[in-house]
């Protein structure tokens, strides 16, 4: 990898911690443990459905809040602040900063979620004592979720790019809710005519399809996933994040700083 | 080869809600910097000269125009790592120590890793920061903040320097560093050019100045050559309460503080009063020259220009 970016890419890291991200490991752990020991305390049977499927879903809430509050600001706020100009008076190229600022924040996400990993398979070892084969299956999930995140990331740091934090915010919530209901959106679209149709089949396809990356529910009850989707999801979030990246190049390379 | 060839740099800002208004904040800039040169862009506020130095950065882009630099395209990336800018009033990531910073820097700089920890150390001893170099720049003052500026526009021992204001915000000791860093690096063979609105900062230390007003070039050349179609004034002061009054005649205005008498006559004048003072056996204090303020010589030039364009109207 090109160094500079990878220069960039572990400064927005050590922003992150020195911000004290990492410090919602905290309020996850607890409302982890709280909910195991509780679980534990009611039923045998559906424990376990409980600790993964809540789980699961707090590591993606958690971290797409995590990269939509970080991703709004990697770009506007150094302009606002001005400490982009120390910056691109060197040899550092406008596109080279975006990518470098997306690794970075993906960085920080993947470490985020490691730990968060480690604490999902710790809870579940406190409600069933041991390991099975389709535990294997949380990992496919957890994968999903990190792909999940880096199309949060460019979708934050497109909106950062043009828009003002709070703008950013709303556009790229508003992405995330719409995206986790594309599949339905997509059935809706299909079933409208006419010029309506066009429309809500395009808005369907432009949104991140969220819910192709949303496997929580089926592994939990240990249904296996498909080595093709797998395959799928990987290839259509690399591509997705890919261009919403090239977007915001596009957008911040012709961008006059304040 | 020039250190810097603008030519033609233009630039305007739409303002306005719907920015639909157009305001010229550079008008057809044409301006050749020689190596080797310390350059003062002088001009009141407003006058156009950060938006000068964030064209040549490439942090905004020009209406029209183009510039060269160290005889490359100003667009070229490679031309960066020979140059060094401080903004106006910098400010850092204040999550990093000013260590911290500068070692950042200098990784995007392509300093070589081996050199960069020295480099890093010798320059915040130039500006007098060593001390302070594991503290958060959150605590920084400004006049601090300041002087990490100057370190990371030098930190990669550029051949060209663009100083936007450097002596703002510094105390008169910080002022007196900063102008003699700026004769070391024209010793060290480095070309420097500086902005400032206080025309004394450049007046000593610049081989020429351009002096720049509402976006329009108004002269350059050496500082005395320009200043010197501006009226010269004189200030007296003698001991006494008293004003002569052939002084009066002259339509002088006189100040009286304690037992002594402060007056400034214009420098045609001066061997008049002086005179005046003489027949009265007046005790003769002080005879000092006034330096013309960038604003003086503002108000005059501007007001020639006016009535000229009268004239001819
Ligand atoms: N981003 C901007 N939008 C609109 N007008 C601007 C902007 N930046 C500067 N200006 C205007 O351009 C003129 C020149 O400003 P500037 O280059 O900052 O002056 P100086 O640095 O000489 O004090 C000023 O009138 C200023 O108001
Ligand atoms: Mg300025």
């Amino acid at each position: 990898m090109n160094t500079r970016i990878a220069y960039i890419a572990s400064n927005t890291f050590r922003e992150a911690v020195r911000d004290r991200v990492l410090y919602n490991l905290i309020a996850f752990a607890l409302l982890l443990s709280g909910a195991a020991i509780l679980v534990g305390q009611i039923s045998i049977d559906i424990e376990k459905l409980v600790v993964i499927n809540l789980g699961l879903t707090a590591v993606s809430l958690f971290g797409v809040v995590i990269a939509i509050f970080i991703g709004i600001g990697l770009v506007s706020k150094e302009i606002e602040k001005r400490t982009l100009y120390t910056v691109l008076s060197r040899p550092v190229r406008r596109w080279e900063f975006i990518v470098g600022k997306f690794f970075g924040l993906a960085g920080t996400l993947v470490v985020n979620t490691f730990f968060m990993a480690v604490g999902v398979f710790a809870a579940l070892l406190y409600v069933s004592h041991k390991f099975v084969r389709a535990d294997a299956l949380i990992l496919v999930a957890l994968y999903f979720i990190v792909l999940e995140f880096l199309i949060v990331c460019s979708l934050s740091l497109l909106f950062s790019s043009f828009s003002t934090p709070l703008l950013s915010a709303v556009f790229a919530f508003s992405f995330f809710v719409v995206g986790s209901f594309a599949e339905d959106l997509r059935g809706f679209a299909r079933m409208a005519h006419g010029v309506t149709r066009w429309l809500a089949l395009g808005a369907a396809y432009l949104v991140p399809n969220f819910s192709a990356l949303n496997v929580i529910g089926s592994i939990a009850h240990e249904q296996p996933v498909a080595a093709q989707l797998i395959l799928q999801n990987t290839l259509y979030a690399l591509f997705y994040a890919a261009m919403v990246l090239s977007a915001a190049v596009l957008v911040f390379e012709r961008r006059n700083l304040k | 080869m020039a250190a810097i060839d603008i030519q033609g740099l233009e630039k305007t800002y739409m303002v306005g809600f719907w920015r639909k208004q157009p305001k010229c904040a550079l008008h057809s800039l044409r301006l050749t910097v020689e190596q080797g040169e310390i350059f003062g862009f002088l001009g009141p506020n407003g006058a156009g000269k950060t938006t000068t130095l964030k064209l040549l950065m490439g942090l905004i882009f020009p209406t029209a125009g183009c510039a060269r630099i160290l005889g490359r395209e100003w667009t070229d990336p490679e031309i960066k790592a020979q140059i060094g800018f401080l903004p106006e009033q910098p400010y850092f990531y204040d999550y990093l120590t000013a260590h911290e910073l500068l070692e950042y820097y200098g990784q995007l700089s392509g300093v070589p890793a081996k050199n960069r920890k020295r480099r890093v150390e010798e320059v915040l001893r130039q500006v007098g920061l060593l001390e302070v170099r594991g503290v958060q720049l959150r605590k920084f003052s400004k006049g601090m903040l300041q002087r990490v500026g100057i370190a990371q526009a030098i930190l990669h021992d550029p051949s060209l320097v663009f100083f936007d204001e450097p002596m703002s915000g510094l105390d008169p000791m910080g002022r007196r560093e900063v102008r003699d860093l700026m004769e070391q690096l024209k010793l060290a063979g480095k070309t420097v050019f500086f902005s400032t609105h206080i025309l004394s900062d450049a007046e000593a230390l610049c081989d020429r100045v351009a002096i720049i007003h509402k976006g329009r070039l108004r002269g350059v050349g050496a500082v005395a050559d320009l200043t010197s179609s501006v009226q010269g004034k004189v200030e007296l002061i003698w001991q006494g309460t008293q004003v002569p009054a052939s002084l009066k005649l002259l339509g002088v205005e006189c100040h009286l503080t304690g037992d002594t008498v402060r007056a400034v006559v214009a420098e045609n004048q001066q061997d008049a009063a002086i005179d005046a003072l003489r027949r009265e056996r007046l005790r003769l204090i002080a005879i000092t020259p006034v330096r013309t303020s960038l604003e003086d010589y503002f108000v005059e030039k501007l007001r020639s220009a006016e009535t000229t364009a009268g004239r001819t109207a």
